[in-house]
Order: C-alpha cells, then sequence, then structure tokens
C-alpha cells in the first residue's frame, strides 16, 4: 500500500497495476481531469503537476514533475498537488497573470503551464527569478497557440507578486514551502505495491533490502525517475511484471566529496546534483541546462542515464572524457570500473544479474586542465543530441599533455575518439593539430543517418566540435548563440 | 426604419466589453484553473466503450488475409469492425471520394484503419488493435513528391493560371534566373489530440461530441456510413484544445469509427487518439518541392515569371485541389510578376493524405517567390528589402496573375512603416560590420512582406448562420456555426452582439456549436471565422432590433428615429429605460426576442477554366522583420528580435488579434526551421512524437519580439465593422526568419551567393549552406 497527499487530502492506495501513471490515475480512477495528456512521453508538459517530497532536515522540495511518465507508486510519503487544488478564485497569482496577459488560447497546455509558474512561484526566495530561471522552469512545457510571449509575461508579473493562501486551501502548503514544511512527515518505511493482476512494485529504502531483492529477483526492472522506462509502458504499451524503485533508498541519493572526487549517487537526480558538480566542473551547467526539461531533470537520476546505456544519453560522454569511475554494487558486492568499460554495445552494459549502479565518482580538475563540453540538437530546449561532444584537454606551454575525446550520438554506445586523441597528444594546441584530429574521427566513427541528423552532419560537426573547442581555449569570441546576447 | 450600427465604430462612452476592446477570451478562468472540458474531459456515460484502429503497416499493398482472433479475444474487447459491417457508405472523402472510413482489400498508406476495436478501457483497445495479423502483398510505392512528378501520379488534375507572354518576356528580360526547392510539411501537433465520443440516440441515431472545426461535415459523413438521414446525427463541438487546419476533415474519419462501433455495440464510445497514432494516422500540411524562371531587369523589377508549385497530397484528393489552388494564388505573395505563368501539381504518394493547416497552401506558394526576392539581390549586389518593395503590387501595377485587382494599397506604407520602427538600415550596417569580423557566429536580417487572400476558394463555403436569444432577464445567448479553437471567435461574436446591443459583454454567452442549432455551417477554417459568423450574428441582431424598436415606437408613441440604444439602455426619445426593463416589456408585449442570421459573402468568384476571377473579397497584410545569429561550426541558431506590422482592418478584439499574430508568427517560425517530418524510403513516418518532431518551444521565442497592429486602417471591403481575418496571415511572417537565415549564411560570401536552404532550415540544412557558401568562395579564389 501507498499512502500521500493529494492536494490536501490523504490518499491510501493498494491493489493497483503499478505500471499506472499519476496522470492515468488521476484521469481515470479519481476523473481530476484538469491535468491533460498531451504526449504521454515526458515532451510536452500538458501533465506537469507539483509533487512535495519530504527531505531529511524536514523540509519539503517541491518540484514540476511530468505526471505522465510518473509512475503512482512513486508518490509514496509525498505531496501531490494538482491544478485542480486551485478552482477557486481569484486564484493564484499565476492564474490571474494568465489571464491578464492572454497566456492561454485553446487552453490545453495551460493547466501544465500554471503548474510549472506555481512551482517556480513557490520556490522563490528573497529575489524574484529573473528570466533565465523563468525560461528555464517552461522549457518542458509546449504551447502550440501562442509562441509563449504573453506566458513569459504572465510569469514576470505573477513572481513580484505575493500568494498567502487560506489554511484550508487545497494547497496551502505551497505557501509555506519556504517555512520548512511543519507538517512533513517522512515515511522512512519500504513499501510493495501489488495489483490483482500480478505486476508488483517495490520501493524499499536501505541499501541491504535493495541487495536481497534483487538477488531473490534479478529479472525485476529498476527504476529510479522513470523517464525512459515509463515510455516502455506509455509507448511501447508493454506491462512491466516487477518493478523495483531505487529513489527511496538514502545511500543511493547523496552526492558529495571524497578525497579529490565527487561521489554522486546513481539516485541523484539531475538537480540534486547539477550545482556540485557544476561547481567542481563549470562546463557541465550550460549542458544540463538543456538537458531535457525542467521537470526532466527533478525525475531523471544520473544512474538511470548512464544504466540504460542508450548512444545518446548526455551524461556518459563527459563523465568518459573527465575519466570517472563507476561503483556497481549488487548480490556479490561493490566493484569499480572505469565508465567507459561499462558500455559493450547498443543498450549493452556490464551489469551482471542482480547488479545495479550504486555511484559515480569524479576526478577533480587538476592543473592546465580544461573541459568542453558541447550539445548539438535541432531545438535548444528538451531536445535529445544529435551529437554531443565533451573533450578534457591538458595543455601545457601550449602543447597537449593528455586529452580525452568522448562523444555520443557518434556510435552504437557514448564512445571515445582513439585516432584523434592520437593525432592531439603531444602536438601542439593548434589549427593543424585539431585538423589533423578532424581527419582522424572519420576513422573513428561511422555514425548512422536517423530522425535527428545524418552521418554526414554528425561527422561534420563532431570535427568542428573540436574547432569550437582550439576556439573557446584560444580566443574570447563569443562562439555559440546560446551565448550570444 | 432606424439605421442599424453596422459597419459604424464603437462610441466613446458605452458598454464595456464592446467590438474594439481588448478583453480576455470568454473561457479564460477555466483553461487557467483546468476547469474547461475537452473532449476526454466529459464526464463518461454508463456502459462506455474505448475505440482504437488497426491501421496498415504497408504504404502500398493488396491485404490477403486478416486475422483478428487474437484482437476479439482480447481481454475486454466487446467489438472488432471491418469495412465489411460499415451499414452505408465506406468512403468518407470529404470533396471528392478517396478515403474509405476503413480499408478494404487495398492499403494506401502506412497508418491507413483497416479494422476498428471497441473494448472496456482505452488501454485494452489500443492494446488489442495491436495483436491482429495480416498478410499482405506488397505493391509499388511512391512517396516523395519528385517521385510522383517523374510518374505523372496525381489525385486531381493540374492547373495553370496565365496572363501575357512569360516565355517571349523571360528571354527578353536582361537577367533571368532559375531555383528550385523543397518547402517541408508540418505536423499540426495541437495539444489536444483528436477525440470524439459518439453515444446512440433512442432513434437509432447518433449524438456525437467531437474536437472538430467542422461538425456539420462530422454529421454528414456519420449519416453516411450509417446510411442515415443526416437529420438522425448531430454534432457538437464546444472547444477545441487547438485545430490548426487539423480538424477541418481530419476529425470525422475517428468520428466515423467511433459511430460504426457505438451502433455494433448500442453503447456510446469514445476514440481518441494517442501521439504517435494521431501523428502516423492523420493529415498533416504538404510538403512542396517547387521551382521558379524569372526574367528581370537591372533594377530587379520582375518582367515575367514561370513558376511550378506541386504538393504532396498523399494518398487522396482531401482538401488538396483547393490547396495547391491556394499555393497558386499566393505564388506572387505581394508583387506584380507583370507575365506570368503559375502551375499546380497535387501530387499522389502513398503516405497519410495531406490536409489543410494554417496558410492552407499559401504559405508554400509564397516560399518560391521570397526565394526569388532573394536570390534576384544577390545576383544584382541589392539589398532584398529594396527588391521586396520595387516589385510591391502598387497602382498601375495592380492586377494578380490570376485576373484579380488589389484595391487596397497597404504594403508599401506598411512595410515603410517598418523598415523605420525596426531601425532596419542602421541594423543592415551594423550586421555587416559584425559579420566581417566575426570568425564564427554570423547574424542575419530580413524584412518580408505577406499579402494573403480572405475568403474560401470554394465559394459556397462563404456563407454562415447564427442564432441569438435574448432571455426576459435581459441576458442574451449567441450560437453560431463558428467553432472555438483557442483563436478567440466565440469572444469576438459575443463582442459583435453586445455592440449590437450596446449591453455589456457580460450579459452575452456563446454556446457551443451545434448542428441542430445553426444548419449546413462552413468549417472554421480560411480565417473565415469571425468574418462570416460576426457577420451572422449581427444579421440576427438586426432583426431583433428592428422588432424592438418597432414595438419601442408604438408602445412609447416616439418616433424609430428618436430612439437608440447605448450603455445598456434604450434611450426612447427623452427616456431612458433600463436594457432589463425595456426586454421585460418587448415580451410582455409579444415581441420576438430571438432571430436566426444569415450572411454570404459578396462579390467572389473564379472561373478554373480561364484560371482568372476575384476569389478574395479582400487581402490581409502584414510585414515581418527578423534578425538572426548562425553559428557556422553547427549551424545552430536562434531569433533575437522580430519586429511585426501587421493589418487586421478596424480589430475587434486587439488583444485576441496580437495574440493570434505573435502565435501564427512563432507557430510559422517552427515550420520553417525545427519541424521535420522524416519519412522512411518505405515510406514510414519516422518523427512520431514530440521526442523527434520539434514544434518551437519557450527559448525559441524571440527574446524581442515587438508586434504592433497597423493603426487606421479600416477594411474598404464591408466586413463586420470593417475588421480584417487575422487566423492565417500571420503565420507567413516568419518567412522573415528563413530569409534572415539565408542573409546571415550569405555573409560568408559577402552577399554575392544566395545559398540554397530548403526548409524545414534544421541546424543541419544550414550547415550546409554555410558549406556550400565556403565551396563558393574557395571557387572564386581558384578562379582569381
Amino acid at each position: 500500500m501507498i499512502e500521500f497527499v493529494l492536494n490536501g487530502r490523504t490518499e491510501k492506495v493498494d491493489q493497483i497495476d503499478p505500471n499506472l501513471s499519476i496522470l492515468e490515475w488521476l484521469r481515470t480512477k479519481m476523473r481530476l481531469t484538469g491535468t491533460k495528456e498531451g504526449c504521454a512521453s515526458g515532451d510536452c508538459g500538458a501533465c506537469t503537476v507539483i509533487t512535495g517530497t519530504p527531505g531529511q532536515q524536514g523540509n519539503i522540495r517541491y518540484e514540476a514533475i511530468n505526471s505522465c511518465i510518473s509512475l503512482i507508486g512513486s508518490l509514496h510519503g509525498k505531496e501531490l498537488i494538482t491544478v485542480d487544488a486551485f478552482r477557486q478564485e481569484p486564484g493564484h497569482p499565476v492564474q490571474r497573470a494568465m489571464m491578464e496577459q492572454h497566456g492561454a488560447q485553446c487552453g490545453f497546455c495551460t493547466p501544465g503551464i500554471v503548474m510549472s509558474l506555481v512551482a517556480l512561484h513557490a520556490n522563490k526566495e528573497d529575489t524574484v527569478p529573473d528570466d533565465h530561471r523563468l525560461l528555464e522552469a517552461l522549457s518542458g512545457n509546449l504551447c502550440r497557440c501562442t509562441g509563449y510571449r504573453p506566458i513569459i509575461e504572465a510569469g514576470r508579473q505573477a513572481l513580484v507578486q505575493e500568494w498567502a493562501p487560506e489554511a484550508q486551501h487545497p494547497a496551502a502548503s505551497l505557501g509555506r514551502a519556504r517555512d520548512g514544511g511543519d507538517e512533513a512527515t517522512i515515511h522512512q518505511d519500504s513499501i510493495t505495491l501489488n495489483s490483482p493482476e500480478g505486476p508488483r512494485y517495490n520501493a524499499p529504502v536501505s541499501l541491504d533490502e535493495l541487495r536481497t531483492l534483487r538477488r531473490e529477483f534479478p529479472e525485476s526492472r529498476l527504476v529510479a525517475g522513470s523517464t525512459d522506462l515509463a515510455l516502455e509502458i506509455t509507448q511501447q504499451l508493454k506491462t512491466l511484471d516487477h518493478m523495483i524503485s531505487v529513489e527511496r533508498v538514502e545511500e543511493l541519493k547523496s552526492c558529495r566529496q571524497q578525497g579529490d572526487e565527487l561521489v554522486i549517487g546513481a539516485a541523484a537526480t539531475y538537480q540534486q546534483f547539477r550545482a556540485a558538480l557544476s561547481a567542481l566542473w563549470p562546463a557541465f551547467d550550460p549542458m544540463l541546462e538543456r538537458l531535457g526539461s525542467l521537470q526532466i531533470r527533478n525525475r531523471g537520476t544520473l544512474g538511470g542515464n548512464i544504466a540504460n546505456a542508450s548512444p545518446i544519453g548526455d551524461m556518459p560522454p563527459p563523465l568518459m572524457a573527465l575519466g570517472a569511475t563507476l561503483v556497481l554494487d549488487g548480490p556479490d558486492g561493490e566493484r569499480r570500473l572505469p565508465l567507459e568499460d561499462f558500455f559493450h554495445g547498443y543498450k549493452q552494459t556490464d551489469l551482471k544479474p542482480g547488479e545495479f549502479v550504486h555511484s559515480v565518482r569524479v576526478p577533480a580538475p587538476r592543473a592546465n586542465e580544461q573541459l568542453h563540453i558541447y550539445k548539438v540538437s535541432k531545438r535548444l530546449d528538451d531536445d535529445i543530441s544529435a551529437v554531443l561532444g565533451a573533450f578534457r584537454l591538458t595543455v601545457d606551454n601550449g602543447v597537449v599533455a593528455d586529452c580525452r575525446l568522448a562523444f555520443g550520438g557518434m556510435a552504437a554506445t557514448p564512445a571515445r575518439a582513439p585516432g584523434a586523441e592520437a593525432a592531439l597528444k603531444g602536438q601542439p594546441w593548434n589549427n593543424n593539430s585539431v585538423t589533423a584530429a578532424i581527419t582522424a574521427l572519420a576513422s573513428d566513427f561511422s555514425p548512422l543517418t536517423d530522425a535527428r541528423a545524418s552521418a554526414g552532419y554528425r561527422l561534420q560537426v563532431a570535427g568542428n566540435l573540436l574547432r569550437r573547442a582550439l576556439l573557446a581555449s584560444t580566443s574570447s569570441e563569443t562562439l555559440m548563440v546560446t551565448d550570444y546576447a | 426604419m432606424r439605421k442599424m450600427p453596422l459597419n459604424t465604430p464603437t462610441p466613446a462612452h458605452s458598454a464595456r466589453g464592446l467590438a474594439g476592446q481588448g478583453v480576455k477570451h470568454d473561457s479564460a478562468w477555466k483553461h487557467v484553473s483546468g476547469q474547461a472540458r475537452y473532449i476526454d474531459d466529459l464526464p463518461m456515460p454508463e456502459a462506455l466503450l474505448h475505440a482504437a484502429v488497426g491501421h496498415s503497416e504497408q504504404a502500398h499493398a493488396r491485404i490477403l488475409s486478416m486475422d483478428l482472433e487474437a484482437v476479439r479475444n482480447y481481454p475486454g474487447v466487446v467489438a472488432v469492425i471491418t469495412a465489411k459491417d460499415v451499414p452505408g457508405d465506406l468512403d468518407i472523402g470529404p470533396v471528392f471520394p478517396g478515403d474509405p472510413v476503413l480499408a478494404d482489400d487495398i492499403v494506401e498508406h502506412i497508418g491507413q484503419p483497416i479494422f476498428a476495436v471497441a473494448a472496456t478501457s482505452h488501454d485494452a483497445a489500443r492494446k488489442a488493435a495491436r495483436l491482429a495479423s495480416v498478410e499482405y502483398q506488397p505493391l509499388d510505392a511512391v512517396v516523395t513528391v519528385k517521385q510522383a512528378l517523374d510518374q505523372q501520379l496525381f489525385v486531381r488534375p493540374s492547373h495553370t493560371q496565365q496572363r501575357g507572354e512569360p516565355d517571349r518576356a523571360l528571354a527578353e528580360a536582361p537577367n533571368r534566373l532559375r531555383g528550385e526547392q523543397q518547402v517541408g510539411g508540418q505536423e499540426h501537433f495541437y495539444l489536444e489530440g483528436q477525440a470524439c465520443l459518439a453515444e446512440p440516440t433512442e432513434d437509432g441515431g447518433m449524438f456525437v461530441h467531437t474536437s472538430s472545426q467542422h461538425p456539420s461535415e462530422v454529421q454528414k459523413l456519420v449519416a453516411e456510413v450509417l446510411g442515415l438521414p443526416i437529420h438522425e446525427v448531430q454534432a457538437e463541438v464546444r472547444r477545441m484544445g487547438g485545430g490548426f487546419g487539423g480538424k477541418e476533415t481530419q476529425a470525422a474519419p475517428l468520428a466515423c469509427v467511433a459511430a460504426l462501433l457505438a451502433h455494433a455495440t448500442g453503447r456510446p464510445v469514445k476514440y481518441r487518439l494517442s501521439r504517435a497514432d494521431d501523428m502516423v494516422q492523420t493529415g498533416k500540411r504538404h510538403d512542396f518541392y517547387n521551382t521558379y524562371d524569372i526574367g528581370f531587369d537591372d533594377d530587379g523589377l520582375i518582367r515575367g515569371a514561370d513558376i511550378m508549385v506541386a504538393g504532396r497530397c498523399g494518398y487522396s484528393p482531401d482538401l488538396s485541389d483547393a490547396i495547391v489552388d491556394r499555393a497558386m494564388f499566393h505564388a506572387d505573395n505581394a508583387y506584380y510578376l507583370d507575365q506570368a505563368r503559375v502551375v499546380g501539381h497535387r501530387c499522389k504518394t502513398h503516405t497519410v493524405s495531406n490536409t489543410a493547416f494554417r496558410g492552407f497552401g499559401g504559405p508554400q506558394g509564397m516560399m518560391i517567390i521570397e526565394k526569388a526576392m532573394d536570390d534576384i539581390a544577390r545576383h544584382l549586389g541589392r539589398d532584398p528589402l529594396d527588391v521586396r518593395k520595387l516589385n510591391l503590387y502598387r497602382p498601375g501595377r495592380d492586377t494578380t496573375h490570376y485576373g484579380q485587382t488589389v484595391e487596397q494599397h497597404v504594403l508599401e506604407e506598411l512595410m515603410e512603416n517598418l523598415e523605420a520602427s525596426s531601425d532596419y538600415r542602421r541594423r543592415r550596417a551594423e550586421v555587416t560590420s559584425f559579420n566581417r569580423t566575426s570568425p564564427v557566429l554570423k547574424r542575419g536580417l530580413a524584412l518580408t512582406p505577406v499579402k494573403f487572400g480572405i475568403s474560401f476558394t470554394a465559394k459556397h463555403l462563404n456563407q454562415a448562420g447564427a442564432l441569438v436569444h435574448i432571455y426576459t432577464d435581459g441576458s442574451i445567448v449567441v450560437n453560431h456555426g463558428g467553432t472555438e479553437m483557442g483563436q478567440g471567435l466565440y469572444i469576438k461574436v459575443a463582442q459583435v452582439v453586445a455592440s449590437a446591443f450596446q449591453v455589456d459583454l457580460a450579459r452575452v454567452k456563446v454556446s457551443a456549436a451545434r448542428t441542430d442549432k445553426v444548419s449546413n455551417t462552413s468549417p472554421t477554417a480560411a480565417s473565415s471565422g469571425s468574418d462570416l459568423n460576426g457577420m451572422a450574428a449581427l444579421d440576427a441582431c438586426e432583426k431583433i432590433l428592428e422588432g424592438l424598436v418597432a414595438f419601442a415606437a408604438k408602445h412609447w408613441s416616439t418616433p424609430p428615429e428618436q430612439i437608440s440604444f447605448s450603455d445598456n439602455q434604450v434611450m426612447v426619445g427623452g427616456l431612458a429605460v433600463p436594457w432589463e426593463t425595456f426586454i421585460q416589456a418587448a415580451y410582455m408585449n409579444r415581441v420576438p426576442l430571438w432571430s436566426s442570421g444569415f450572411y454570404a459573402t459578396p462579390k467572389i468568384h473564379y472561373d478554373p477554366e480561364t484560371g482568372t476571377g476575384r476569389p478574395f473579397l479582400y487581402y490581409a497584410n502584414g510585414a515581418a522583420c527578423s534578425e538572426v545569429v548562425v553559428d557556422t561550426l553547427t549551424g545552430e541558431y536562434r531569433v533575437v528580435r522580430t519586429d511585426i506590422l501587421h493589418d487586421v482592418g478596424r480589430s475587434l478584439n486587439p488583444e485576441i488579434d496580437i495574440g493570434q499574430i505573435e502565435g501564427g508568427f512563432v507557430q510559422g517560425m517552427g515550420w520553417l526551421t525545427t519541424e521535420e517530418l522524416v519519412y522512411s524510403d518505405e515510406g514510414r513516418l519516422l518523427t512520431t512524437g514530440p521526442a523527434t518532431y520539434k514544434i518551437p518551444a519557450v527559448s525559441d521565442c524571440p527574446p524581442d519580439l515587438r508586434v504592433t497592429l497597423l493603426p487606421e486602417s479600416p477594411n474598404r471591403e464591408a466586413t463586420v465593422f470593417h475588421s480584417k481575418a487575422v487566423g492565417e496571415p500571420p503565420l507567413m511572417l516568419s518567412i522573415a526568419v528563413w530569409s534572415a537565415l539565408r542573409d546571415a549564411v550569405a555573409s560568408i560570401t559577402d552577399y554575392r551567393y544566395s545559398p540554397p536552404l530548403d526548409t524545414p532550415a534544421t541546424p543541419e540544412r544550414v550547415l550546409s549552406a554555410v558549406t556550400a557558401s565556403q565551396h563558393w568562395l574557395a571557387r572564386q579564389k581558384e578562379i582569381a
């Protein structure tokens, strides 16, 4: 059984198919139809809701998430706030601003947009979020009617207003978000959700329990944020018989410095590790801002991005360029291996039955090291990379003492470019050596043509990203459209 | 007889919310609080079933056998039907035949429905529909426009419009250029997917809730597939979660399937498409292959043009005849072509049948002449803006290649104004100088016009009806044949009604479009919603007013000319009668308080035999100036600023109109930049969801977007309060973005070479234009 708070009221749910998304549960079981399905794949944001997750310090973290690809079992111990909490006029400042600015036309994306903005509003501290944060908060909400200008305007207007709900308001807890959530109850229990039809969902809270479950059910599917796994349910119409969630195992969620390394737990979400990783290696920050949308980054985890072994996951290439170490855990205990040895082929990894990703150990920068991470996609926001290039270079007195070049989208797995690395090592860091490295890339990779890009484009861009890295480290020109003011 | 307030401006002191005021959408609160109901949100009727279809996995094939046992046996399945189970007509082609509701024998595209399932849940219906085993005998499939052109495979006959002697003019012109382009299609991506709910009536008929721009067509086609007279079927549309043309003909097939299943089971059936099924099974904007051959003098003035436009129609005609016609009508955009020939082909391919999409072929036609404008300018070393301005229609050069005279010349002044307000010349110099020194990033600037013809080119569709009811407390309901898809039609028509009676807008309520209230309605399309329905509603109001004035004159013994309506009162001589009191008195004296209204657009005609006529009542105009920055290493880009000046005549609601302009512009920008429909060689759509099909997201909105309505520009024609249509024209303002991208790339060759840039101009295509420009430059250096 799971227990959570929906718009101020406690819900207890059991004997339900754990393949059910939060959205399906809301719309079909509760007949709360304010939250919409636009794509059922986490790409449009019409289904956006807010979850409140109790933290260790008694605080509650309020986040906008895609309810269409979040599973019902993930709600245990949380608060769920939907647009249905805001049915009483005059409404939240966000709703009033959206009306005044004509931020809705057909209205179908609107509940999701309202919830994204309400989440941003609830999390605003003493300083009003700037346009940058506003756009980030809306990056996962598609609108086909307005062209966004009035929505952005509505966001600006609402963010300078205060909201003081009455105590009985269904979303009253949001209004107290920054006071530390006095009502937070941390459910420290492991839970199991069963359905009469058979599918089962476990959410253990300790590493030991997780190990035991994995030993007992090696065929079970591991799930964290379900931003990828849920697509098997909503798009391929699969029924997953047994899922084991890692998102409640506290040891897998930590993000801490250990000696020279930053250790990121596999179940840490992008938003949870972004600040620490970007502090160590600032090149991650702009890339992470374009990885998925805020809703995705609130749910997606590092372990998920690595373990699903997609050739176009954005985290593996830069971590491989840095020489990060992967820590695996399982029935036979812990083992470590370089991340690049983890990927065997398309969606094939080194994971043995019952094993799971425990954490990733990221080395800190050393003298003269530089890291460049470049993501290239059709659309700037919320798009999967056509090519992602990540380059770690050690340049001593103008000579490339060491380099690791890794790419996504160029092969069946995230992969290093051995030929291009060899062409650069020991050479001056200049046009000639980069040209030689670019030539070598053609032997390193034979990329595919697919809906995102052609093989020719991928190869050309991969080379040009090396040129960009050279220019970035040797000139002060603005080189990227995202930096152009 | 009292003169009604037809086509008069709103008085300065008046009731609130009248026409001309920027009031918010009638559903605004419901939208922001999640209380606006779309089809899938309606309370579920008892015993509701859910539908899904099984569709063809072959682009062109004969079905040899179809084993549906596993489908039937899936838990929850209640009924499975095929073409053989259709009691009435199998073909549901909206204008011409060619669209079987369920394919029988031959399939002609991947995604074509071949059987339908009703089950107790949405999930069960979808899962069951995947279990059929179908044996196909593959037939030759044609996938692209060029393949169809090569094989002369068309869904409808080709058509030519010609004036004068274009061949001679081309031969004699001092300069001559030829060019070709591919213009991509576009998925509508309405956020609410196609959906409907069919409920059997007690008379053996059907009531259909549908998310459709054309309820009357839904009604007619459902009646036909069921073999019933039309009056046994009624359809209702409260609102759509976006339409954009994608729910003009494409909603009816769903309604027919749902109705067939409801008929077969005697139970209500809901049918909504998942996003992937919607993208695979329903039609999109036509992609085009266009060519031009243009002769011009040394200033860039066009002497002759030979233009070909060819649209990928898919497997059936649908609306393609009119869509390619509109591409031909707009192959001149805003320019006088002089001696001209425009040929249009309707190419048949074994892909989904393409359909209406905001602009209806017009945008694709405009693209070829806008490409030519850039090319002429580069050839002559002139600023493309100067070439565009030089070729504008103006008095003396004011007749289109299809013989319609441009009567209201708005664009020359409009473009001059925008050129000044956008600071085009200074920024042109700045951009050029930036590009000389910036090694990687290049900026581009372009200012392009839009002239768009307003009226359905199918003449009979230019009619509308409305019903206006006043209740005894003075509250009013207006109902008309138009449908609400977010464009603000309902609020605009309500404002027209409020203006007619000079009462507060709050007294006027809009109600859902229903085929048993106003019959034989035209689709809400062709930007015509408020032109047609606003006038029909006004007609109804005038009829009521006529009776009210006659009553008041008699009741208060006052001459009719001394009776007027203003600010929620009726002035009877010196007596001010509050609206409620007046209406109560009229009721007690047995005066009719409701009326129907009707409107048919005057003046329009077109002869397809000669390719001449006046297909449009008037033209809507606008222009946009866009600036972009392009990364020449990756082809990535951003639009940094856009200025728009648009002509909506005398606006019925400036806030709603600005929303249409901004939304249309960004939607058009998506069409020309990131929205790429990718098909495999076998005709399978590979971009079947938002993960791979990228419509603009929030950061794509230009950070500096300035939209202004052209002031003091009443429509010369007697449209409703002299307003102009606004739905489609702004989409084509986005051509400025495409032209600015080409401009940025052209800077590589110091603007001497006009780089090819087919659309959508994805980063990949932009990088390819960059590479082509670099190669051109290298060749020039070799020559020198």
